[in-house]
């Protein structure tokens, strides 16, 4: 037994559970389903959550999620997308441990897209754990509670004498014993257990829940090259295609010529696939698609088309240019997000004001796999095979498109190569579905890398601007912050020139300082690409910003950075945001449960000032530097050391992040989003930038959008768990990770160099003449 | 006709001579463990080994392979256990899991020829295989552990 999972809180080992072949055995076993009511989507929990709010909210019902065959083998449903962090293990095995399930006796099937059955499926905003965690344990509680009274029954007992213990019930006087498979049957006639006497299980039992000591359900799959990807799906006479899209958002089709393409060995059909004027939320680009025996040959049919493009108004996108204005826009008023105080005023009485501007580019997801789907469409039906996070719009949108009724339309939803947020947009299974129709025949499309980076739903544009007023003393007194980007709504609507309520709360007017005078400002913009969401958000630009000026505020008042930051977040107590509270978002959740709360912001920063030993003698060359960042509900701080050699070559020998995430499933998995998050934040902070000449992406590959390679990863990214209080509820895991990673990091080169990084990527900033 | 021997087996292709192996792989004979990332050997994700060597086959045209041995992950070890498949169950490896039948296919490459490597050797042999989801630091503890046994 290897111990990877250094994590602190929860320093457990692996075991290593063989799960061969376990996707394979799936299909439904010919085992009885739990027979169980409805029951109450809310109840049981200490606190409530958004899930409710979430389109179709949650579902409960152990007949939906749980089956147990006569062998003993209980099927549990993992109705959310696997994209890498963990939920397809994670919420399967909290049904399992609060059902009393041998989890080596579990089986993980995956849902098809059906939100009116399974509940919301759309698996981004950090929410799998955050909104499941309950409904997931009231499922396995009236499993486990059906299964004890269907034992007491046979033994004619109270069921108060009979208790399941890891896969079977036993009778306390008698010893005597019946696995859930022998019980799998009574279970199902139980009557049902009314919602308010279903019994969780003591937290202090859990099996599994907390413990890090599950491996995810497909690791022997993945290292055996059997895990299904999206790519991966094969069907009889599937053929194979690559779409020609415009190379500017808003453009068309004029004209084209398949001769040569049609003349390539293996390509079969050429044909023109619909487009959508833009925006046009998640509907296909439209252009020429190149069908062929395999993907190869379309590939190099597609490079033998000569097609003509209508640009549209988009031509003149130029992105160097554009942030130029987006830097103007910050230095001019905007509409006024959130006003404390009085700005003015507080300006006016300040000592010194502190002016930072910062710009960060647009970013793609670029996940491993490529955008991809399989479509067979026949008639009125159609079924899909595709890597989507969001198997329920997917579905929506396929059968609009289409224009089939929904309950004709199966999305069967494989493991995703990477998400990131690009894999909530669909329009690359729009285009496979409207492809087979076209055709008829089942088809796969395959985005190449380069048009997964040239059409991209790309990460914003963004220039944030802070001005900071200190008093004599030092003390950070007013704040005025603006921030300027195209919004994500401009890819639903046109005319969107502001940022959306979600925006504004991933940062900014959140902000979590103890200053008397705060004013927020969103001056406009205008969208030329599809805007998209991209891990994290809105919060990667704000968490730079703010926390790099807090950086700067402590140079300018020759402090620590840590002393100013504890300072200026001011003391533990509930951060109330003023009138402008019920406009904030809060990533969905109710205040109640979820306030933003300083001291565990506080909490966070101290602990990882302890752990990294903060103040440590740097080498020369060496610098160390700060961040902390509250972002979907959860607290990180994050503590990079950078070396910096004579040349400007940047290498990153240690990181240490502190999380808080309230309750947690699985720490294994928390401890592997942080450190793949450090290499994220890191790849971005280096080399991330999408720019546009003509309307058209620069960039087509990993050569000129390059990613951090495991010989410039950081070396040792050393993860902190804050454990829970009692009743914290569940917050984000998968993105919170990221923003505080670029301005530690930046602060962190000030330190080392005297040179403020204010905006990103770093290029060859560092760089010595 | 191309002939050559896939995980073993015998096989033959008489279409495009410039096909890249890795879409011979995938589309034609099924073998979808092989990835396809980049298809300009710039991520890795499509490596396999030919003759034993690890190769990048997105730019592997076919008539490169004629008369040559291709061993897929799916070939690498007939149950999966190959000291590196081990090493990577054994040490979590994978987040999404999609860039790691070419790293775990690279990695058994070095192995083969380095059987005991330097921290500064994995990371420079490793350093063609791309993973987004940032996996790199288990990726050198497995490759270690693949080594060293610790």
């Amino acid at each position: 037994m290897h111990q990877i999972m250094q994590t602190q809180i929860e320093p457990a080992s692996i075991e290593n559970v063989s799960r061969r072949g376990m996707l394979r055995a799936l299909g439904l076993t010919a085992g009885l389903v739990l027979a169980m009511p409805l029951l109450p989507r809310r109840g049981m929990a200490a606190y409530s959550t958004g899930a409710g709010k979430m389109p179709h909210g949650t579902v409960n019902d152990p007949r939906v999620f749980v089956s147990i065959a006569p062998d003993g083998v209980v099927t549990i449903i993992a109705h959310r997308s696997e994209m890498g962090t963990g939920s397809r293990t994670g919420l399967p095995m909290v049904v399992a441990d609060e059902m009393e399930a041998d989890w080596s006796r579990v089986r993980v099937r995956q849902a098809p897209g059906d939100e009116v059955k399974y509940g919301n499926q759309d698996t981004d905003g950090s929410r799998s754990t955050r909104h499941y965690l309950v409904p997931m344990r009231q499922i396995g509680a009236a499993a486990r509670m059906m299964l004890e009274a269907a034992a007491a029954k046979r033994w004619n007992v109270a069921v108060t004498e009979v208790k399941a213990t890891n896969h079977e019930v036993v009778h306390g006087p008698t010893g005597r014993k019946l696995g859930y498979g022998d019980l799998a049957t009574d279970a199902a006639s139980q009557t049902v257990v009314p919602a308010a006497e279903l019994q969780l299980k003591d937290p202090k039992d859990f099996r599994y829940i907390g413990k890090g000591k599950i491996s995810i359900v497909d690791l022997h799959d993945i290292t055996t090259g059997r895990a299904m990807y999206g790519s991966d799906t094969r069907l009889p006479g599937l053929k194979y295609a690559v779409i020609a899209r415009p190379p500017v958002v808003g453009g068309k089709l004029v004209s084209f010529d398949a001769s040569d393409a049609l003349a390539v060995s293996g390509v079969e059909r050429v044909t023109e696939v619909q487009g959508w004027p833009w925006p046009a939320k998640f509907q296909p680009l439209g252009g020429v698609a190149v069908i062929a025996r395999n993907t190869g040959a379309a590939i190099k049919g597609r490079d033998a088309l000569k097609i003509v493009w209508d640009d549209g108004a988009n031509a003149q996108y130029d992105s160097i240019a554009y942030r130029a204005e987006l830097e103007e826009a910050s230095r001019k008023p905007g509409k006024v997000v959130r006003d404390t105080g009085d700005i003015e005023a507080g300006l006016k009485a300040s000592a010194k004001v502190v002016v930072g501007e910062y710009y960060l580019p647009h970013l793609a997801h670029v996940s491993m796999e490529p955008p991809v789907a399989t479509a067979n469409v026949s008639g009125d039906k159609a079924e899909i095979w595709a890597p989507v996070q969001s198997p329920g719009g997917t579905r929506d949108d396929v059968a609009k498109t289409l224009g089939i009724p929904v309950e004709n339309v199966t999305v069967n939803v494989t493991l995703l190569g990477g998400g990131f947020g690009r894999k909530s947009k669909c329009d690359f299974v729009l285009e496979a579905a409207l492809l087979s129709r076209a055709i008829g025949a089942p088809v796969k499309v395959q985005w190449t890398r380069e048009d997964d980076l040239h059409h991209d739903f790309l990460h914003t544009v963004s220039a944030e601007r802070i001005e900071a007023g200190l008093d004599q003393s030092g003390k950070v007194i007013a704040w005025r912050h603006r921030s300027v980007a195209p919004s994500i709504f401009s890819t639903f609507k046109a005319g969107v020139t502001n940022q959306s309520k979600g925006e504004l709360g991933m940062g900014f007017i959140d902000v979590p300082f103890d200053i008397a005078n705060i004013r927020c400002e969103n001056p406009e913009a205008v969208a030329m690409t599809r805007i998209g969401w991209f891990r994290s958000v809105s919060n990667i630009p704000r968490a730079f910003a703010i926390q790099s000026m807090v950086g700067e505020i402590a140079h300018a008042t020759g402090r620590d950075q840590k002393d100013v930051l504890l300072d200026m977040i001011g003391p533990a107590r509930i951060v109330d945001l003023g009138p402008e509270a019920k406009d904030y978002w809060n990533y969905g959740e109710p205040l109640d449960s979820y306030p933003i709360d300083a001291g565990r912001l506080r909490r966070v920063v101290e602990l990882v000032a302890q752990k990294s030993e903060w103040g440590r003698p740097m080498p020369k060359g060496h610098g160390i530097g700060i961040a902390v960042h509250r972002s979907f509900v959860s607290y990180v701080a994050t503590v990079v050391e950078v070396a910096i050699d004579a040349q400007g070559k940047l290498t990153v020998p240690r990181v240490d992040t502190a999380i808080d995430c309230g309750t947690f499933v699985n720490p294994e998995r928390i401890e592997s989003q942080v450190q793949g998050a450090a290499v994220m934040g890191l790849a971005l902070a280096k080399y991330g930038e999408v720019t546009f000449k003509n309307g058209r992406v620069v960039q087509s590959n990993f050569d000129d959008f390059p990613l951090v390679r495991i010989d410039e990863a950081p070396l040792v990214t050393n993860v902190y768990i804050v454990p829970p209080g009692p009743d914290t509820p569940p917050s984000g895991v998968g993105e919170p990770g990221l923003p505080p990673f670029a301005p530690a990091l930046c602060n962190a080169i000030f330190m080392a160099t005297g040179k403020r990084i204010r905006h990103l990527p770093l290029g060859d900033q560092l760089e010595k003449t | 006709m191309i002939t050559m021997k896939v995980n073993g087996r015998e096989q033959t292709w008489d279409g495009d001579p410039s096909l890249p192996l890795l879409w011979y792989l995938r589309d034609e004979v099924g073998l979808t463990g092989t990835k396809f990332g980049c298809g300009s050997a710039l991520c890795g994700a499509c490596t396999v080994h030919v003759d034993g060597e690890a190769a990048r086959s997105c730019i592997t045209p076919m008539d490169v392979v004629d008369g040559r041995s291709i061993t897929t992950i799916e070939g690498l070890d007939a149950n999966g256990d190959h000291p590196v498949q081990k090493a990577w169950r054994e040490v979590s490896v994978p987040q999404c899991g999609y860039c790691q039948a070419g790293q775990i296919m690279q990695a058994a490459s070095l192995l083969r020829t380095n059987p005991h490597p330097t921290s500064d050797e994995i990371r420079e042999a490793m350093s063609g295989n791309i993973c987004r989801c940032g996996c790199y630091q288990r990726i050198e503890a497995a490759v270690r552990l693949a080594a060293t046994g610790t």
